[in-house]
């Protein structure tokens, strides 16, 4: 299933030739610079993501792909430039406070809660919906045992989506490697994030599981209209999951568009063919 | 063959949330109150009743509190001895300063002070972590039975240092002091591990279970996905201690009756309370009840083996308590760390297919 | 200059002989630390147990009679001899060698993947049974240690001392067991530093200590350098114990000195050898002089049971890593 959507640089919402609307830019980046001490990982970036889109972010190895990532996340915040969510200067915030707007991700590593069974890991991507205090959580009987049961609902129908029934009582440690990244799917899904975040979802999986979690994803924006970044190394998924691409290499943008026209792109070319910078 | 779950549909998240989903396990707790409630009491010797079941009734308050902050959240302490300490002078603080108060709400009230300890000496754990955290707690320990010892204002200036619980009832009937009942005492102490245990259950399934589960897992990805990691740390550290400080108060005004605070609460408690949970397991409400059994249990029965009836001096059988100890401690944390609540479990699955392997 | 300032001088200097005594017990902390990443909980049974030891062959008692007498009924208590004290040592020295390669053999290995509070805790299980099989080998009772070391106040030094300060000061009270101490305890630490950076052994626990897989890679046995390095600590141990024991005895409370290296630890980090020996003498010196300055005069004494803790735990919130310790980085 290929997508041909023509790219706008205006701020209009447009319709994709499959049918899916895609909005203003809620996300935008400005003159982002990020350094660690002397290193630069990021140097002046600036492009927007769009309500409803997705949208790629790929580079060499070392491009600061992550660090971009994380800065979107808010996990780190960038010396110089701004962050724009849903129109507003995001201020430095912790991450939980982020993770309340309505952002959530999956990391390169799988970062699941190993002590846990699938089914409380997702479980834990409600924690932001779930308001009860802790005396209400003590009696149990009454409004915390609805709650619970309310947002356990919500997590069967993310566990029906992704076909996991069978392991929900598992602990995830004992999964393997594809499911347990499925299960991270899931509980950044429970969070029903206005933007979900993807760092290398693909990452070690075989061509199977690849076409499943493609599968997965383009659900998940065509469904829920969840706006997606993610970082990918496979550029035949790039090509055909992705709205637009944003190009990084050695912390800087060197292309931005759609597939096509990054393909033909020559810096990214270059880049990806590792020809000397001088 | 025996542990069956067949034909046992869970049609409602509500029935497959429950505490014992299984039948078999239902009508085994429902025995083991009825042991609790009623055989025990009325079959029980005063020796047993003084040596195992009481302590093990308050300890049990002890274990889950301290399962609660280091086998659900992940903060190791080791300052369980000295929260106990604050909930018992808490408890004498108030027992003596309102003479009128209910012998309950002193001990729900020390419970609190001891919550709000509790919560200054987590704050730092927001910076410190893991084992320089448990180090930390270590000085609380120190520092605590210091103060305990030094300041006169917890002892109302009596010579000896020793702290006395005054005499109190509850429905007519004595609980604290010289005077004090074994039954009564027995149900009161009863009566608060039923309802926190109740209670400690209820909060560790739901949304603050998870909460703590996920700080113990991987604190940083628990706060990217939305867990206020200060908030979640100082919750457990307030409910872990609310417990450890009802304990403390249980054992100075209803079992020991007098306290010194350098004997009663040293740091040899907050091992006991330590060793409790890691035998009893890590992470479960069940587990820290079996932990506190076993290591109230274990030095009784030594005892009567080896003493009363091989006729072995009493310091060989406290040595020999110490070997077992540290030998199950080591033993349980290569083979099992979740401990016997773990065992007991792989055990019931492996019934569950009996007489089949697999 | 007044008494009053001599009387001073001479808790700093005692605090400085405490402080080296310190850092000696400090030192077998670091040493299993920096090569395995474990706190040894049981550094301080460790000592007892060693001091315990040596005493026994010394007197020639009976390992574990008490548990025979018991359960046979039988009346026996020593072998008879007297062994000098350097064999004794030798001997003893042999003992903590052969427990490190079974702790090495019997726990270590087997949590090797585990993150350090498990492994702490394990070494807590270990000194409880430690401490409980010592009692059941060599009794529980207090045992009084003499290895030669000569003790009571210097009269040398007091005498020679007295000129200062007036009628009031009758000069420097020091302890020729603490000197002699002081003096082995500072070529035992010179020692290891300079066998962990000039011989190939001490690089071998060097490269451990930085990075297990390299150090695997390049060919480095880590079981073999663990079990070196629990006999270190272990002979660390042993020198600890014949300073406290000759002190003050053989007894339960020479275990709890490790307890006092905790702070030591925080102060100068966990993982450096200078900073053993700094915190130690810090703490050392601040603990007698707080409580000379401060804790006797105005909070009413015994206030070195938590001045140590307390100035780590101030440590501890503003610079977890100590003096001298490697910064703590974590990364998601």
């Amino acid at each position: 299933m290929s997508k041909k959507a023509e790219s706008r640089n205006d701020s209009d919402s447009y319709v994709t030739a499959d049918g899916r609307t895609i909005g203003p830019a809620v996300m935008e980046m400005r003159n982002i610079t990020l350094r660690f001490g002397g290193v630069v990982a990021i140097s002046d970036i600036s492009f927007d993501i769009r309500e409803g889109e997705i949208r790629a972010i790929i580079g060499p190895n070392g491009a600061g792909k992550s660090s971009m990532l994380n800065v979107i996340n808010g996990f780190y915040h960038p010396q110089e430039g701004e962050v724009l969510y849903k129109g507003e200067v995001r201020k430095p915030m912790k991450p939980y406070q982020i993770a309340h707007q309505g952002i959530a991700r999956t990391f390169q590593n799988i970062a699941l809660f190993k002590g846990m069974t699938t089914l409380d890991n997702i479980m834990t991507g409600r924690l932001t919906h779930m308001k009860q205090g802790m005396i209400s959580q003590m009696i149990w009987k009454g409004k915390a045992e609805r709650e619970e049961i309310e947002n356990r609902a919500i997590v069967e129908k993310v566990i029906d989506f992704l076909e996991i029934q069978s392991i929900r009582k598992t602990p995830v440690g004992r999964l393997p490697y594809g499911l347990q990244k499925r299960v991270e799917l899931g509980r950044a899904l429970a969070a029903e994030p206005s933007l979900l975040l993807l760092d290398e979802p693909m990452a070690g999986m075989n061509v199977e599981e690849k076409e499943d979690m493609s599968r997965f994803i383009l659900d998940v924006n065509d469904e829920f209209g969840t706006t997606i970044a993610l970082i990918e190394h496979d550029m035949g998924v790039v090509m055909d999951l992705a709205d637009r691409v944003v190009v990084m290499d050695y912390g800087r943008k060197i292309g931005d568009g759609t597939p096509d026209e990054v393909r033909n792109n020559q810096d990214v070319i270059d880049a990806y063919l590792g020809v000397s910078h001088d | 063959m025996f542990y069956r779950e067949v034909g046992e549909f869970k049609t409602s998240y509500r029935s497959d949330q429950q505490t014992f989903p299984i039948a078999l396990d239902r009508t085994g707790f429902l025995v083991t109150l009825a042991f609790a409630f009623v055989i025990i009491p009325l079959t029980m010797s005063e020796y047993w009743a003084q040596a195992v079941f009481l302590p093990f009734l308050i300890f049990g308050i002890a274990a889950i509190g301290l399962n609660i902050l280091t086998g659900y959240c992940g903060q190791v302490s080791l300052g369980s001895g000295g929260f106990m300490a604050v909930g018992a002078y808490s408890c004498y603080k108030l027992m003596t300063g309102f003479p009128d108060m209910n012998i309950v709400v002193c001990i729900l009230l020390s419970g609190g002070v001891t919550a709000f300890v509790g919560l200054l000496f987590g704050l730092p754990s927001l910076r410190i972590k893991g084992f320089y955290l448990a180090v930390a707690t270590l000085a609380a320990q120190f520092f605590l039975v210091w103060m305990f010892n030094k300041v006169g204002w917890f002892y109302n200036y009596s010579a000896s240092g020793q702290i006395t619980a005054p005499e109190r009832e509850i429905f007519g009937f004595i609980v604290t002091g010289a005077k004090a009942e074994t039954l009564p005492v027995y149900y009161v102490c009863l009566v608060m591990l039923f309802s926190l245990a109740i209670l400690a259950r209820n909060l560790t399934r739901g949304a603050f279970g998870r909460k703590w589960m996920a700080i113990r897992d991987m604190d940083i990805a628990a706060e990217i996905i939305g867990v206020n990691p200060l908030m979640a740390k100082l919750t457990a550290f307030a409910v872990s201690s609310f417990y450890v400080g009802i304990s403390g108060a249980l054992l100075f005004a209803l079992y020991l009756g007098a306290v010194e605070v350098g004997e009663a609460f040293s740091i040899q408690k907050s091992f006991l309370i330590l060793f409790m949970i890691i035998i009893g397991g890590l992470g479960s409400i069940f587990g820290s009840l079996v932990g506190a059994a076993f290591m109230i249990g274990m030095p009784v029965l030594l005892k009567n083996l080896l003493v009363t009836n091989l006729g072995w001096p009493g310091d060989i059988a406290a040595h020999l308590e110490f070997m077992i100890v540290g030998l199950l401690i080591v033993v349980f944390l290569i083979l099992e760390p979740h401990g016997l609540a773990m065992l007991w479990r792989i055990i019931k699955e492996k019934l569950r297919i009996w007489p089949f392997a697999h | 200059m007044s008494a009053e300032f001599f009387f001073g001088v001479e808790v700093f200097l005692n605090g400085l002989m405490a402080g080296v005594m310190y850092s000696l017990v400090a030192l077998g902390f670091v040493l299993i630390f920096k090569a395995s990443g474990i706190f040894n909980y049981a550094q301080g049974i460790m000592a007892l147990f060693a001091a315990m030891t040596l005493v026994g062959f010394q007197e020639g008692q009976i390992p574990f009679a008490h548990l025979f007498n018991a359960m046979f009924g039988m009346e026996m208590h020593h072998f008879g001899w007297h062994m000098n004290a350097f064999f004794a040592i030798i001997l003893a020295l042999g003992v903590m060698v052969l427990f490190a390669i079974l702790v090495e053999k019997l726990i270590l290995k087997h949590l090797v993947n585990q993150e350090p509070i498990i492994l702490f805790m394990a070494t807590i299980g270990l000194a409880y049974f430690m401490e409980g099989f010592g009692d059941l080998m060599w009794g529980s009772n207090v045992k009084k240690l003499d290895v030669g070391i000569p003790q009571g106040g210097n009269f040398w030094i007091e005498e020679n001392t007295a000129f200062l300060g007036g009628d009031a000061f009758y000069g420097f009270y020091l302890d020729t067991l603490d000197i002699y101490a002081t003096v082995i305890a500072t070529v035992l630490v010179v020692s290891l530093v300079l066998f962990s950076q000039y011989t190939k052994t001490g690089r071998a626990l060097r490269a451990v200590a930085d990075d297990h897989q390299a150090a695997l890679s390049v060919g480095i046995s880590l079981r073999a350098i663990w079990v070196i390095v629990w006999a270190i600590a272990g002979f660390v141990a042993l020198v600890a114990g014949i300073m406290w024991g000759a002190k003050s005895g053989v007894q339960f409370s020479l275990s709890l000195i490790a307890l006092k290296a905790l702070p030591v630890l925080m102060l100068g980090g966990f993982t450096s050898i200078p900073g053993a020996i700094i915190g130690g003498l810090i703490i050392g010196v601040g603990e007698k002089m707080f409580e000379f300055l401060i804790g006797a005069p105005l909070l009413g004494g015994a206030t070195e049971n938590w001045f140590a803790y307390m100035v780590a735990l101030v440590f501890l919130v503003f610079r977890p890593q100590g003096l001298f310790g490697e910064k703590i980085i974590e990364r998601v």
